[in-house]
């Protein structure tokens, strides 16, 4: 667990970091925080308890364990990873304990949808060039500096392009990924929609 | 790209515009909340000064942690009292709808809105839980979201997303004897695999989908989503105007007939275009079970876990992990596996009818004495129309414990848990590792009657040998 956190805010388009592999398809979002860590009315201590049971199995030897990752915060992954519940505890749980990007080879969607909404880049890579990041990552340390603007990432060793869909993308770079403002700009096409929407009319005795 | 589906028809009628950054504003037509995802969104709103928009089109109710013994309140479980009693409070402050326990519409949250007739065609219906699929089961577009999107809806009524494919499943012929919607759902995800739904919306089609009945239509929704699918979805017909006709909240006189004909020029057309399109054969599916960590890992009840060397190379890295995490060896059985809790309930398979299948399955007979087994009706209707036909009754002296409305062991955020290493067989949705509360616990996810007849055998068995 890092000390202090501070949410994203704004235009987000560099995360420079060490990355962390975590190795595994179709991990869920029940593994990334389990359900009883949701009883909870704020967010604020879901970092340490990111992983939990996965934690406790490996007995120290989880990645989020281990003394090489404690200041990582660029996260690799396979496929599939976050399938599951739509809880965006799992990843506020991730983005509490340092992560602040995601690199893999596919995202289940809702996971993907709450990561926007939080700020938190996730980009994609073919299987085999992620296998080669996590493998590197096996024996020495991998420091990422990640340009959003370019989508392309820069390490001593490594110079690659990085995957990720163009709107998000434009989100993160305008800022608009904290949607509530922008969404309120069409508060007058927000009120003729509702007003021109068949069912509302046949539902009075709902209204 | 999908033309005239009826996807495409709701979501372009609820397109308010087309955002920057190239996703679009929809207009969301019902959102439902519960105690888990809503806290957070409340102190958002509350951080930026902002009110709920349209309050009347939030409905509320608690579900996840609602205990299934004892609801006196206050609860027992401190944490879980607060959760309530924040959302009382939000509700009050925003003047949301709240269907509290002992209102009589309590119960989890996607079995509540069809059976109070909230849930209806056309519309656009989000809630922070991804089994909102369930409600695409009635023609309308439904799906899960986080709470920053719950914030969002509450906010502005709308949500910034980009539109899904669609892949239509068309299912051919007609389920056999013994053989329910939980089953062609856990086949369609199998053959289809866990992430093939992403990015995707699911029309399910087809003769099979047409004679289902809706709460059947409603498990087959439900899981969409654990096929990677967010959104599910069924084009309405007379069943589902049946269903809805003289629900609590159901348009009433000329409304109605308004409506009715709205619905019908829902439908997709006979010659709209699909991004994909899948067809299997329904009267091929058998009773089936899941046997490892994924939704997707499931097999019919007389075949074999498969052997690594059968499986794809994308499935063998999560196989090895199965087998070890189940201690299931590959190649072994999955009938006569032996259970320890069986659990009927959960917005999957915590409807009427599918209590009435497995109080069919243990009328007249006794649970195992090896077995702990309880059966916990999706909602407090459920509950009601369950005692006034003597469900509870046969459920009761089968063995099994009758219990509270909620979503109890399905993901066991209240008391309802597994302990140790147990084996499970359930008729809720996920067999995640450590999903029913135990970090080492083992679910076999199957259908009502499955459960049922597990729970009399003490062993994974096969349902059809009891309904002859």
């Amino acid at each position: 667990m890092k000390s202090e956190f501070t949410p994203p805010i704004g235009k987000i388009s560099n995360m420079n970091g060490q990355c962390i592999s975590l190795i595994g398809n179709d991990i869920d979002t029940d593994r990334i925080i389990p359900a009883r860590f949701l009883k909870c009315v704020n967010f604020d201590s879901l970092g340490e308890s990111v992983f939990e049971d996965d934690r406790k199995t490996l007995k120290g030897k989880h990645p989020f364990d281990l003394e090489k990752n404690k200041n990582a915060s660029i996260l690799l992954v396979n496929s599939n990873f976050g399938c599951g519940s739509s809880r965006e505890h799992a990843p506020q749980a991730l983005m509490r304990w340092g992560i602040k990007a995601i690199i893999g080879e596919s995202f289940a969607d809702i996971f993907y949808s709450n990561c926007i909404a939080i700020g938190i880049p996730c980009f994609t890579l073919p299987k085999k060039s992620i296998q080669e990041l996590q493998k590197y990552t096996d024996n020495q340390s991998l420091f990422l500096e990640i340009d959003l603007k370019n989508s392309s990432a820069e390490s001593k060793d490594f110079n690659f392009n990085l995957e990720i869909k163009e709107s998000s993308r434009k989100m993160f770079l305008t800022g608009e990924w904290d949607a509530t403002s922008t969404l309120l700009d069409n508060k007058n096409l927000i009120e003729n929609k509702f007003n021109q929407l068949p069912y509302i009319k046949f539902n009075t005795n709902f209204l | 790209m999908s033309q005239d589906t009826l996807f495409d028809k709701v979501w372009d009628l609820h397109k308010v515009s087309s955002l920057p950054g190239g996703s679009d504003q929809i207009f969301i037509g019902l959102h439902l909340i519960h105690e888990v995802t809503s806290p957070q969104a409340f102190g958002a709103l509350k951080d930026k000064k902002l009110k709920v928009k349209f309050p009347d089109r939030t409905v509320a109710t608690v579900d996840h942690i609602v205990p299934t013994d004892n609801q006196s309140r206050p609860f027992k479980d401190n944490l879980a009292e607060q959760m309530i009693e924040t959302l009382e409070k939000n509700c009050l402050e925003h003047k949301i709808r709240f269907f509290n326990i002992g209102s009589g519409n309590q119960g989890i949250v996607h079995v509540v809105a069809p059976e109070l007739g909230l849930t209806q065609p056309g519309m656009t219906i989000a809630c922070g839980d991804s089994h909102t699929s369930t409600h695409g089961a009635f023609g309308s577009i439904a799906f899960g979201i986080g709470t920053s999107q719950v914030r969002d809806v509450l906010a502005t009524q709308t949500l910034a997303m980009n539109k899904l494919k669609v892949r239509q499943i068309w299912c051919d012929n007609k389920l056999s004897k013994g053989v329910y919607a939980k089953d062609l759902v856990l086949h369609i995800i199998n053959k289809l695999g866990v992430k093939a739904g992403v990015g995707f919306a699911y029309e399910f089609a087809g003769p099979a989908i047409h004679e289902l009945s809706m709460e059947e239509r409603m498990t087959i929704c439900n899981m969409s989503i654990e096929g990677g699918a967010r959104c599910g979805y069924i084009n309405p017909d007379e069943k589902t105007f049946s269903y809805i006709k003289n629900k609590l909240y159901a348009p009433k006189n000329e409304h109605w007939d308004k409506a009715l004909r709205w619905w019908e020029s829902l439908k997709s057309d006979d010659n709209s275009i699909y991004d994909d399109v899948i067809k299997l054969d329904a009267s091929k599916v058998e009773p089936t079970v899941t046997w490892g960590i994924t939704p997707g890992q499931s097999i019919s009840i007389n075949q074999q876990i498969p052997l690594l060397d059968d499986l794809s190379p994308n499935d063998k890295l999560v196989a090895e992990e199965a087998y070890e995490y189940m201690s299931f060896k590959p190649g072994q059985l999955i009938k006569d596996t032996p259970v320890d809790v069986c659990f009927i309930g959960s917005c999957t398979n915590g409807r009427i009818s599918d209590l009435r299948v497995a109080a069919k399955v243990l009328k007249g007979k006794k649970i195992s004495k090896n077995v702990k087994a309880f059966a916990v009706p999706g909602s407090e209707k459920v509950a009601t129309e369950a005692k006034q036909e003597g469900i509870d009754q046969i459920f009761k002296e089968s063995g099994f414990q009758w219990r509270e409305p909620g979503c109890s062991m399905c993901l066991a955020m209240n008391s309802d848990k597994l302990i140790g290493n147990q084996v499970s067989a359930s008729s809720s949705n996920r067999n995640f590792k450590g999903r029913q509360g135990s970090p080492s616990g083992r679910t076999l996810l199957m259908s009502p009657a499955m459960v049922a007849a597990a729970a009399i055998n003490g062993k994974v068995s096969d349902v059809r040998e009891f309904i002859n």
